[in-house]
């Protein structure tokens, strides 16, 4: 499998790219002439739960969506799993930030959860009571169950957060990219989400999580990537999650207030 | 001479026409629905006006190959051309220039029909081939339509609807969250092009019966009248093809049943009468069950305020309060409550007290959703789970009005 990478052209610098579940080296991208994240490697550990930390307009959601391949890069390589990143798209779920959507589309509950069965169907299979079912389950699982048939515009924020985290678990895959699923919704729909990724991470899954609530780093998340247009730090929480490395990656632009109140979570 | 027009009595050419108009309007409900969904409808005008010229060149190509340039096949292929690079070039525009779709395409269109109608008093000068008829593209022209023709419609139809049938899984997707059908693998870039190529081939063989100044309407007005009765994207595409289906029909009939009614103006004239339909009387989103709503609400809250301000003692000014209170005898002409109204009042400030309960209790919370400051509790919990709430309250248990 090693081979294999490298006969694509990917550079071997240590062998914890062919295990880990998604490796990127290199990779810069640009909106214009100004680079939103220079040549940035991220290894994710896998079965881990890591977040994605940085300041505003730092590159955290671009990363996470060259990674995907939803932006185009300037250049830099993405391996899942130590394979390209378009061999692996079944092992990828995704979950973008809310407002990437229009939530007045004619759609319920249940048929955005269906859409993570998409490569399941294929063009033209037909809809089984099995695939409702698992559907439905995946509600249960966000404590959406209710919901199932409503109109997505009548959710509010929290709960379409939610809905978007059940049709990723509805891909049943092996690594999980959230962006941002915090901001804005309300506490209950946060423990919601926390306590789904954590039973993910328990059975063996990877998470990934583009997070911005410094407070809850070290209570929700293992590893974390430290960015602000290039990599600042990357590592486990206790190690990695520092002031020093705080203060490098947000520079001038973390509030004195924040800075209190970290220096109190980080003991 | 309307019924027989309905039922197909009028004669060969108009029951081509119908037969042309019904499938025409079909595939362009179909089609439109997923532009309309990935909201680039005004596209589609782009597209139509980008016909012109590539029609004109066309009749040009054939006229000096020695035909006399009516070839209608010979035509669409032209237009479907020109079409195309006008669908290209605003593609370009929007993804390699800061302008933005609404731009390009005004850019597109004007510069494209400009050209088309250049070529059009060119060929008309000329004086060669048989032209005259070529401006009945412009609004199309069903009077000298042929089997040849309508056949052409017909399968161009069927092949539309059997692509959309293909790709109507990507299309939805891409339509409703482009970023994740990308993260999914899916090519986002290609699937909407081809969604317009599709759209193109509606208007190409829409050209002979609508003309490409008004198969806008057929591709915008379906979806947007059936999006008044549903809240499900693979109904709306249905509804949408019957409604396009159904105004087709019956816009050919109606032309055909009185002299000199244009029939492409009347197709989209009889869809824009299922629109305003739909727009005034649809359940869920038509504007008089949206007026309805609103009234009925005003009187809930009203209602509401004034039991609340009974129970709590409070004096009520609004007379359209008093008046609710006392039409539904809760309160006596001079303003004192009734045994009834009372009673309602004290339920309904212990129901504020009940849903403080439900809304803050997490196990609650698709109950709590519904919370409106109005609604019954009843309507949304047992009567045990009543009862559990109101051991939590303490306090007297509930009179039954």
């Amino acid at each position: 499998m090693i081979e294999l990478a490298a006969d694509k052209g990917i550079r071997l610098s240590d062998n914890s790219i062919a295990s880990s579940p998604l490796a990127v080296r290199g990779l810069t991208v640009s909106y214009g002439q100004k680079p939103a994240v220079f040549s940035v490697d991220m290894t994710v550990q896998p079965g881990a739960m890591t977040a994605i930390i940085g300041p505003n307009g730092a590159g955290k959601s671009t990363l996470l969506k060259a990674a995907l391949g939803i932006v185009k890069p300037l250049s830099g390589q993405v391996t899942v799993f130590g394979r390209p990143l378009e061999e692996q798209r079944a092992q990828i779920a995704y979950v973008p930030q809310r407002a990437s959507v229009d939530w007045d589309f004619p759609t319920r509950v249940i048929d955005v959860v269906l859409m993570g069965l998409y490569r399941e169907l294929g063009l033209l299979g037909r809809l089984h009571a099995r695939h409702k079912a698992r559907a439905l389950d995946c509600l249960a699982r966000v404590g959406m169950r209710d919901f199932a048939d409503r109109q997505i515009g009548q959710l509010s924020g929290g709960q379409q957060q939610r809905v978007f985290l059940a049709r990723a678990l509805a891909q049943d895959a092996d690594l999980y990219l959230l962006d941002e699923p915090f901001a804005g919704v309300d506490a209950a729909t946060e423990k919601a989400i926390i306590s789904v990724l954590k039973s993910l991470k328990e059975a063996g899954r990877t998470v990934v999580v583009v997070h911005h609530d410094l407070a809850t780093v070290s209570d929700y998340f293992d590893h974390v990537f430290l960015i602000n247009t290039r990599r600042v730090a990357e590592g486990p929480v206790a190690e990695t999650f520092t002031a020093d490395h705080l203060q490098a990656a947000y520079g001038g632009r973390l509030a004195t207030a924040q800075v209190d109140q970290l220096a109190r979570v980080l003991g | 001479m309307l019924r027989d027009a309905l039922l197909l009595q009028l004669g060969y050419n108009a029951t081509l026409v119908a037969v042309g108009a019904t499938l025409l309007g079909i595939s362009a409900g179909v089609t439109g629905t997923f532009l309309f969904l990935r909201k680039r409808a005004l596209v589609s005008d782009a597209i139509s006006h980008a016909t012109l010229p590539g029609i004109c060149l066309a009749f040009l190509l054939m006229v000096a190959l020695g035909g006399d340039g009516r070839s209608l096949p010979g035509l669409l292929a032209g237009s479907a051309l020109s079409a195309w690079i006008g669908l290209l070039c605003l593609n370009w525009l929007t993804r390699n220039t800061r302008l933005a779709e609404d731009a390009a395409i005004g850019a597109v269109l004007s510069v494209f029909f400009g050209f088309g109608i250049v070529l059009l008093t060119v060929i008309q000068t000329l004086g060669v081939g048989r032209q005259a008829g070529l401006e009945g593209f412009l609004l199309g022209s069903t009077a000298g339509m042929l089997w040849a023709d309508a056949l052409v419609i017909a399968l161009g139809g069927a092949g539309t609807l059997a692509l959309i049938l293909l790709i109507r899984r990507p299309m939805t997707l891409v339509a409703f969250d482009p970023e994740y059908a990308a993260a999914r693998g899916v090519p986002v870039h290609r699937v909407d092009l081809a969604m317009m190529g599709l759209v193109m081939a509606v208007t190409v063989i829409g050209l002979k019966i609508v003309g490409l100044i008004l198969i806008v309407a057929l591709l915008i007005i379906p979806p947007v009248t059936a999006r008044f009765w549903t809240e499900r994207s693979d109904r709306v595409v249905l509804l949408s093809g019957l409604t396009g289906g159904l105004a087709g029909y019956l816009g050919a009939a109606i032309s055909a049943s009185a002299p000199n009614l244009p029939t492409g103006p009347i197709i989209v004239l009889v869809a824009f009468a299922f629109f305003a339909l739909s727009l005034l009387v649809a359940p869920g989103r038509g504007v008089l069950a949206a007026l309805l709503r609103h009234l009925r609400f005003q009187r809930r809250v009203h209602l509401r305020q004034g039991l609340l301000a009974l129970a709590q003692g409070q004096p009520i000014y609004e007379q359209l309060t008093l008046r609710l209170l006392r039409r539904a005898d809760l309160v006596r002409a001079d303003g004192v409550a009734t045994d009834a109204g009372r009673a309602r009042a004290a339920k309904a400030l212990r129901d504020e007290k009940r849903w403080q309960i439900v809304r803050a209790d997490h196990a609650h919370e698709a109950a709590a959703a519904l919370y409106d400051g109005l609604r019954d509790i009843e309507t949304v919990l047992t009567r045990d789970q009543i009862a559990e709430i109101d051991s939590r309250i303490g306090g007297p248990q509930e009179v039954l009005a």
